[in-house]
C-alpha cells in the first residue's frame, strides 16, 4: 500500500508488445505490470514472471477432501453410530467412493478459487488503481514504476520508440483498497480531501 | 504475422471484421442499452409460468403428496423424471467448458458462457424435484450429515440417494466458481467502459476489482485449467450417480450395469440439444451470428449424432440382455411392458425422438440448417424426457403383484410444477442474457487472430507458399 509515479504506455497489438517488454528489462526499468484485455500466452515468461503454485494448493485441497470424506464416514459408521444397516459391513470402501471423490472435487475447487481471490486480493468492494479505461477492453497497458533512479522524460521516450502511444505519467495507489468504482476515491486523495476541509 | 497459426482449412470461429475493440462493442453493447419488446414479452411470460409453479408447489406443500397422482406401485413419476431430465440438460454445459477446454476445442469460446449458465438454471431446477418430492419439506435437511440431538443419528453414506445429495451440490458450487471465475474479466470490462454510474458502481462490485493484470490472468488461466481437470470426471460422476438411483436397486428394468455410460451419453446428448435451441434464440435476439456461426452449430450437431447413437446402442443392449439373460421378469418389462403394453406408446415416442431423427445429421447440410437445428433440438429433448419416464414409469406400473398393477397419469400440480421450472430456467436465462456477457469476450479476443475470418484471409499468403521457403523465411526473419 503505496502511493507511487508511473509512466503508461499503450499498445494496440501483442506482436509489438513482446519485444516491448524483452526491451524494457534489458533496459533494467522496473516493470509495474502490463494489463491485457485477454491472457496473452506467453506474457508471463517474457515478463520474467514465475510460474503459480495455485496447482500444488489446489492439490493440497483435494487430499484434504479425499481424507475429510473417508475419515468422517468411517467415524460415523465405525467409532460413533455403528449401525446395522441390512447386514452391511461398517467400512464399505466401495459405496464410500462417489461421496469421498465429490469431496475432493469440493474442496479442491472452493479452495482453489479462495486462494486465487486471496493471491489476486479479488473480493467483492475490492478497488484497484485502473491505469487506462480500456485495458479490459483491447488495449496492452504497460506500466513503469518510476523510482528514484529513473528519469521520466527517458522512459517516455523509451516507451514511444518502443511502439506505445498515449504515454502518461500517474500517480496512483499501487495497491488494492476498499472503495467504490464510481468514485475517485483513491486513500491518498481521501487524505488531501479531509486536510483541505 | 501472427504469433500463432492456424490452417485455413478450418472454419474460422468469428466471422466478418473484427478487432479487439470490435468484439467488445458486439457483445457488451446489447448489456448497455434497453431491451426489445421481444425479451420483455419472453421475461414476462417465464415469470408468469414460475408463477403458476410456485403456487403448484405450495398447493403440493399445502395438502400433500397426495395432490400428485403418484400412487404405491408408482412411486415416482413426474417429479423424478423431470429431475433426471434437467440434470441431464445440465451436463453439456461444464461438457462444453471443460472437457472442451481440456481437448483444445477453439469453437467453444463462442458458446460456454450460455451453456454454463444453461447448466447452472437446470441444476436449479432439478434439484427441487427430489426435494418437494419428499412430502414434508420442511425437514429436507435431514438429508445433510449435521450433528444433530437424535443421537446423533447420521445419514446412510451407502445409499445412492445420499450420493446424489452430494453429488447435485457439489456439482452447482463447482460449476458456479468455474462460471463466474470465467465472468470476472468480462465484468471488469463491463465496468471500464460503463457510461452510468450505477452501472460502474455494480459492474464495479461483480467483477471483484479485476484489472487484468498478467500475473492474475497467469493464475486465472492456472484455475480455468485445474477447474476443467476438476470438472471433467466430476461431470461424467453426477450422471453415474444418478443412474445409480436406479441401478443399484432390484426393479426389472434397472438393475443394470449399462447404466452409468448410458445415461451420461444421454445427458449429454439432451444437453448439447438444449444449448442449440437457447443459442439459436440468442444469437437471433442478440444479433451474435458472427460469434455464434453456423459452424459451432454443426460441431454441437456432430455430438448430437454421436451421443444419440451411443444411446440407441443402449436401448438395443438392454433388449439384447433382456432376452439373453433370461429373466422372466426383465423379459417381460421389456417385451410385454415397455415395448408394448399401456405405457407402450411412451417407448415409441422415445425411440423415434432419440434414434431415429437424429440419424438426418449424418448430413452436412441438416447439420448446417438453423430450422434443422432448431426442429431436432426440440425432438431431442422430447425424446430425453420419455426415455426417463419409460425408464421410471414402465418399470414400475407393471410389479411383481399383478393385483397392484397400476396407470398413471399426472395430476395438474405435477404438470404445473413442471411448467413452473420452465418459469424458473427462462425467467434465469432472460436476465443473464440482459445483464451478463452471453459470449465469454476474454476468451474470444484470445482466439480472434488465429480463427477470425478477416485475419485468416491474411494468411492465405503463406498457406500459399512452398514449406521449405516458409521454413527459411521464419528462420531468417529480422
Amino acid at each position: 500500500m503505496a502511493v507511487k509515479k508511473f509512466v503508461v504506455g499503450l499498445f494496440d497489438d501483442e506482436a509489438v508488445l513482446f519485444p516491448a517488454v524483452k526491451k524494457v528489462r534489458t533496459a533494467g526499468y522496473k516493470l509495474h505490470d502490463v494489463y491485457t484485455p485477454f491472457p496473452v500466452h506467453g506474457l508471463d515468461h517474457a515478463m520474467g514472471l514465475r510460474e503459480t503454485s495455485l496447482h500444488t494448493a489446489g492439490f493440497i485441497y483435494g487430499i484434504t477432501g479425499t481424507t475429510t470424506a473417508l475419515s468422517f464416514m468411517s467415524w460415523v459408521f465405525n467409532v460413533d453410530w455403528p449401525l446395522n444397516i441390512g447386514g452391511k459391513p461398517h467400512f464399505p470402501l466401495p459405496a464410500f467412493i462417489p461421496i469421498t471423490f465429490e469431496l475432493t472435487v469440493l474442496f479442491a475447487a472452493v479452495g482453489m478459487v479462495m486462494t486465487f481471490c486471496w493471491l489476486c486480493q479479488m473480493m467483492p468492494g475490492v478497488k484497484k488503481h485502473i491505469f487506462h479505461p480500456r485495458q479490459t477492453d483491447d488495449k496492452f497497458v504497460m506500466v513503469i514504476e518510476l523510482t528514484e533512479k529513473t528519469n521520466a522524460e527517458e522512459v517516455k521516450s523509451f516507451l514511444t520508440a518502443a511502439g506505445a502511444h498515449d504515454i502518461n505519467e500517474q500517480k496512483a495507489e499501487a495497491g488494492w483498497w476498499f472503495g467504490r468504482f464510481d468514485k475517485d476515491d483513491e486513500p491518498y486523495l481521501r487524505k488531501i480531501q479531509t486536510a483541505n476541509a | 504475422m501472427h504469433l500463432k497459426y492456424e490452417s485455413t482449412l478450418r472454419e474460422p470461429l468469428v466471422d466478418g471484421v473484427k478487432d479487439y475493440h470490435q468484439v467488445t462493442e458486439d457483445i457488451i453493447s446489447p448489456i448497455e442499452g434497453k431491451p426489445g419488446k421481444l425479451w420483455y414479452v419472453g421475461f414476462f411470460i417465464s415469470l408468469s409460468l414460475l408463477g403458476f409453479g410456485a403456487f403448484s408447489v405450495f398447493w403440493q406443500i399445502y395438502f400433500g403428496v397426495g395432490v400428485w397422482n403418484l400412487n404405491k406401485t408408482i412411486g415416482w413419476g413426474w417429479d423424478i423424471t423431470n429431475f433426471v431430465w434437467w440434470v441431464g440438460i445440465g451436463h453439456a454445459g461444464t461438457l462444453i467448458s471443460a472437457i472442451l477446454l481440456l481437448f483444445r476445442q477453439g469453437w467453444r469460446t463462442g458458446v460456454n458462457r450460455a451453456a454454463e449458465a444453461m447448466t447452472i438454471f437446470a441444476v436449479m431446477c432439478a434439484g427441487q424435484f427430489p426435494i418437494i418430492h419428499m412430502g414434508r419439506v420442511w425437514m429436507a435437511f435431514f438429508i445433510l450429515p449435521y450433528p444433530n440431538t437424535r443421537g446423533p443419528v447420521w445419514v446412510n453414506f451407502n445409499s445412492p440417494l445420499l450420493w446424489d445429495v452430494f453429488a447435485i451440490s457439489t456439482y452447482f458450487t463447482v460449476s458456479l466458481l468455474f462460471w463466474y471465475s470465467g465472468l470476472l474479466p468480462d465484468f471488469a470490462t463491463i465496468r471500464d467502459r460503463a457510461k452510468t454510474k450505477l452501472r460502474k458502481l455494480l459492474y464495479g462490485v461483480a467483477s471483484f476489482g479485476w484489472t487484468g493484470s498478467t500475473k492474475h490472468w497467469q493464475r486465472h488461466e492456472a484455475l480455468s485449467l485445474v477447474l476443467a481437470g476438476l470438472s471433467t470426471p466430476l461431470v461424467l460422476s453426477v450422471h453415474t450417480i444418478v443412474s445409480f438411483d436406479f441401478a443399484t436397486s432390484v426393479i426389472p428394468g434397472w438393475h443394470t450395469t449399462i447404466f452409468p455410460p448410458y445415461f451420461v451419453a444421454g445427458a449429454i446428448f439432451s444437453g448439447f440439444a438444449m444449448v442449440n435451441t437457447l443459442l439459436i434464440i440468442t444469437r437471433k435476439i442478440l444479433h451474435l451470428e458472427e460469434y455464434i456461426t453456423v459452424g459451432h452449430m454443426e460441431a454441437m450437431n456432430k455430438v448430437i449424432v454421436l451421443t444419440g447413437s451411443v444411446v440407441g446402442c443402449a436401448y438395443l443392449t438392454e433388449l439384447f440382455m433382456a432376452w439373453y439373460g433370461a429373466n422372466p421378469y426383465e423379459f417381460d418389462t421389456f417385451f410385454k411392458y415397455r415395448a408394448a403394453g399401456p405405457l407402450g406408446w411412451s417407448y415409441w415416442i422415445m425411440m423415434t425422438c432419440n434414434v431415429i431423427s437424429p440419424q438426418v445429421f449424418w448430413f452436412r447440410k441438416m447439420r448446417r440448417s438453423v430450422a434443422v437445428t432448431f426442429i431436432m433440438s426440440i425432438i431431442v429433448n422430447i425424446g430425453m424426457w420419455f426415455e426417463r419416464f419409460v425408464i421410471i414409469c414402465t418399470s414400475l406400473y407393471r410389479d411383481y403383484l399383478p393385483s397392484s398393477w397400476s396407470y398413471y397419469r399426472p395430476s395438474w400440480p405435477e404438470v404445473g410444477f413442471y411448467m413452473g421450472t420452465f418459469g424458473l430456467f427462462f425467467t434465469c436465462y432472460f436476465l443473464f442474457a440482459k445483464y451478463f456477457p452471453v459470449i465469454a469476450v476474454a476468451e474470444i479476443k484470445s482466439i480472434l487472430k488465429t480463427s477470425g475470418e478477416n485475419y485468416k484471409e491474411k494468411m492465405e499468403v503463406y498457406e500459399g507458399q512452398d514449406t521449405e521457403k516458409f521454413a527459411h523465411e521464419v528462420a531468417h526473419a529480422h
